[in-house]
């Protein structure tokens, strides 16, 4: 009893640390005092300006200046967010999803529209990311950040040019490839390969990317999302495929890793924009958010701590120059028109892509023959030591 | 020769065990700017640094520590009491509450997650509230319960019931003999189930997952990460809390140990 009383303080003392976060320096005149409203915003992770290492902390910012308090918290991938969104328990104000996962939310009413009258900031988003192919006529979203997919290629093994998808496909680097690990991004590849378009509703064609995936599959190392960043840099993978605003460090800090967007075939073009889910609380405070984060200032510090591109030249202006005149952020014209933007696709097509991105990442089907005979060895091997041991007991009764 | 063979299985044994904490501590004092773990690139704290300036990281950590405080001690209190009682039962009844008790441990944790959520999710618009820290806590109690009762029931099995009569007999009102005689008695078994539901309950992603609402603990706000890169802020808060459990263990141990040979002497 002791001991637990005395161990008890000794858990809870951490909690004290934490009781007083560093309020954020008022150097603006313009503090507006809390007014005890708050909205709920998910978010990728590590997906906006948070203070650290001299940046600004945004939602602090925001708070400061509108006196609505931030509850943020992140999601990893799109469909732990749908998933989250659809199970209930919890009700966000503002969401920041994918392209393909926005036109998904529409399609299936989850999506609020918006206000824009709310918005002034609007105003700063460029023309070209406008009433895109996942929000036809740009009801529901804005866009937050935009890239482009692209190769990571160690110079000092890769010495061609890389501008095919191709490459991945090379026998000559077997083992040194790394592919996504997500059924759209890798499909996207073999499709842009085939020639297909991404959101292509013909059966015929994804099985045909399905099959150039197999084919590949023995040249591959792993199917991997963040890693790729340490497999690369120690020089464990050769090649692999990924999203350009990722580039930044990897590319800045090592001589010999390469960035080049495949420009025979065409890539992908994604955006992550701003939407408000059906069934939040604060609608009025999440446009506040919004209109917010498109002020060009506050954009331009959140892109200078993700390393993704903006859609708005004023806060392009405001970046350091070597940045905005880099093609891995902002491609030339051309290579963004040969790109093509993921929308929602129907519901068989979606199922069909589930299962053959199983069946090329577990080796096809006839799984639940194997599984039901390893189930059936044990089930046998435990019948056998029971009448083993009954048996026993009745030789030594 | 044999023994041989065998100090260097158990060498290998904990080079296994420890040698991936060995690494993350190292690499969280890398000066890297690309938040390499992999590649050294000199030696620095910034990444500490950086941890302590990181409101959303602290956010994670103080939930996840207020959840697991609660959650232990809450767990612990139950479990202990329901222990007493299954103690007390007659045998074909103590079984049957034993084998309910245990099934939610064999559980696989998504089915135990996905459960709760909906549980949750129908109680909460029920009453017309949120999941959020009040959900996780509950779920987190729910899933330590077992552990405590596991851990308290055979040190009551080890105890004289008839010391529980004595101290009645000797004057001590029922609570008070509880107090005074069966609790000392069973405490290393509570404290084990108090630390083991501490620690489940720090680590559990899974049912936090489903079970957080708008609340986010460590867990879940490290997995967010892992689109863009995890960063090494977190090998530095890992190195951190490793330290504070190490430093914990061998303050206890060595009390132990000083009470141990105290009641050598006094013998």
């Amino acid at each position: 009893m002791k001991k637990a009383k005395r161990l008890l303080p000794a858990l809870l003392a951490p909690l004290l640390l934490f009781q007083a976060p560093p309020a954020q320096a008022a150097e603006a005149p313009e503090a507006v005092p809390l007014t005890g409203e708050t909205i709920y915003v998910y978010n990728w992770g590590e997906y906006i300006a948070d203070g650290t290492d001299g940046t600004l902390d945004v939602n602090a910012e925001f708070t400061r200046r509108t006196g609505i308090q931030v509850e943020y918290s992140t999601f990893d991938t799109n469909e732990s967010l749908y998933s989250k969104l659809v199970g209930g328990g919890a009700s966000y104000d503002v969401i920041i999803p994918s392209d393909y996962m926005i036109s998904r939310m529409i399609n299936e009413g989850m999506l609020e529209k918006l206000d824009f009258s709310n918005i002034p900031n609007f105003q700063y988003i460029d023309e070209e990311y406008r009433n895109m192919g996942y929000d036809p006529s740009n009801e529901y979203s804005v866009p937050y950040t935009w890239g482009v997919v692209g190769i990571f290629y160690n110079k000092d093994y890769v010495t061609e040019p890389v501008d095919s998808w191709e490459i991945l496909w090379d026998e000559q680097y077997a083992g040194k490839i790394l592919m996504f690990d997500n059924p759209r991004d890798a499909f996207g590849i073999a499709q842009k390969r085939l020639g297909f378009s991404f959101n292509s509703t013909d059966e015929d064609q994804w099985i045909e990317a399905a099959a150039l995936l197999k084919e590949q599959k023995p040249l591959v190392q792993a199917y991997v999302m963040d890693q790729i960043f340490d497999k690369m840099e120690s020089g464990e993978a050769w090649l692999a495929p990924y999203y350009a605003g990722d580039a930044a460090t990897l590319v800045a800090e090592n001589d010999k890793i390469g960035f080049a967007i495949p420009t025979r075939e065409g890539t992908n073009f994604f955006v992550d924009a701003m939407c408000i889910p059906k069934g939040c609380r604060n609608k009025s405070g999440a446009e506040a958010y919004i209109n917010f984060l498109c002020d060009p200032e506050i954009a331009a510090a959140n892109m200078e701590y993700i390393g993704y591109s903006t859609p708005e030249t004023a806060a392009k202006e405001l970046l350091p120059e070597d940045v905005v005149n880099n093609p891995i952020f902002y491609p030339p014209q051309e290579i963004l028109d040969n790109s093509e933007v993921f929308v929602a696709l129907p519901e068989e097509t979606s199922e069909l892509l589930d299962t053959l991105w199983a069946e090329v990442k577990m080796g096809g089907p006839g799984q639940t023959a194997t599984l039901l005979v390893t189930l059936g060895g044990f089930l046998a091997i435990y019948i056998g030591i029971v009448a083993y041991k009954k048996i026993k007991r009745k030789r030594e009764l | 020769m044999k023994k041989a063979v065998s100090r260097v299985y158990m060498t290998l044994v904990f080079v296994f065990l420890y040698a991936p904490i060995l690494l993350l501590i190292v690499f969280s004092f890398n000066d890297s700017d690309t938040k390499s773990r992999t590649v050294w690139s000199g030696f620095s704290t910034r990444w500490y640094e950086q941890l302590f300036q990181d409101r959303m990281l602290l956010d994670a950590l103080r939930n996840t520590l207020i959840i697991a405080v609660v959650a232990a001690v809450a767990s612990t209190v139950l479990g202990t009491l329901a222990a007493i009682s299954i103690d007390s039962m007659k045998k074909w009844k103590r079984k049957l509450v034993m084998n309910i008790t245990n099934l939610p441990m064999l559980n696989p944790e998504i089915v135990t997650g996905v459960s709760l959520m909906l549980l949750m999710v129908f109680a909460a618009r029920f009453l017309g509230v949120d999941l959020g820290m009040g959900s996780i806590i509950l779920a987190h109690i729910t899933f330590c319960l077992p552990y405590v009762i596991l851990s308290v029931l055979p040190k009551l099995g080890q105890m004289d019931p008839h010391l529980y009569e004595a101290a009645q007999d000797l004057g001590c009102t029922p609570v008070r003999a509880f107090f005074k005689v069966v609790l000392p008695e069973i405490m290393p078994g509570v404290v084990t189930g108090m630390v083991m539901a501490f620690t489940l309950s720090i680590d559990d992603f899974i049912i936090s997952y489903f079970c957080s609402g708008t609340t986010q603990t460590l867990p879940v706000f490290i997995y967010s990460m892992t689109r863009k890169r995890v960063s090494p802020e977190i090998n530095a808060l890992s190195t951190l809390l490793f330290a504070v459990v190490l430093l914990l263990l061998l303050v206890i141990n060595i009390r132990q140990g000083k009470v141990g040979k105290k009641r050598e002497v006094e013998a």
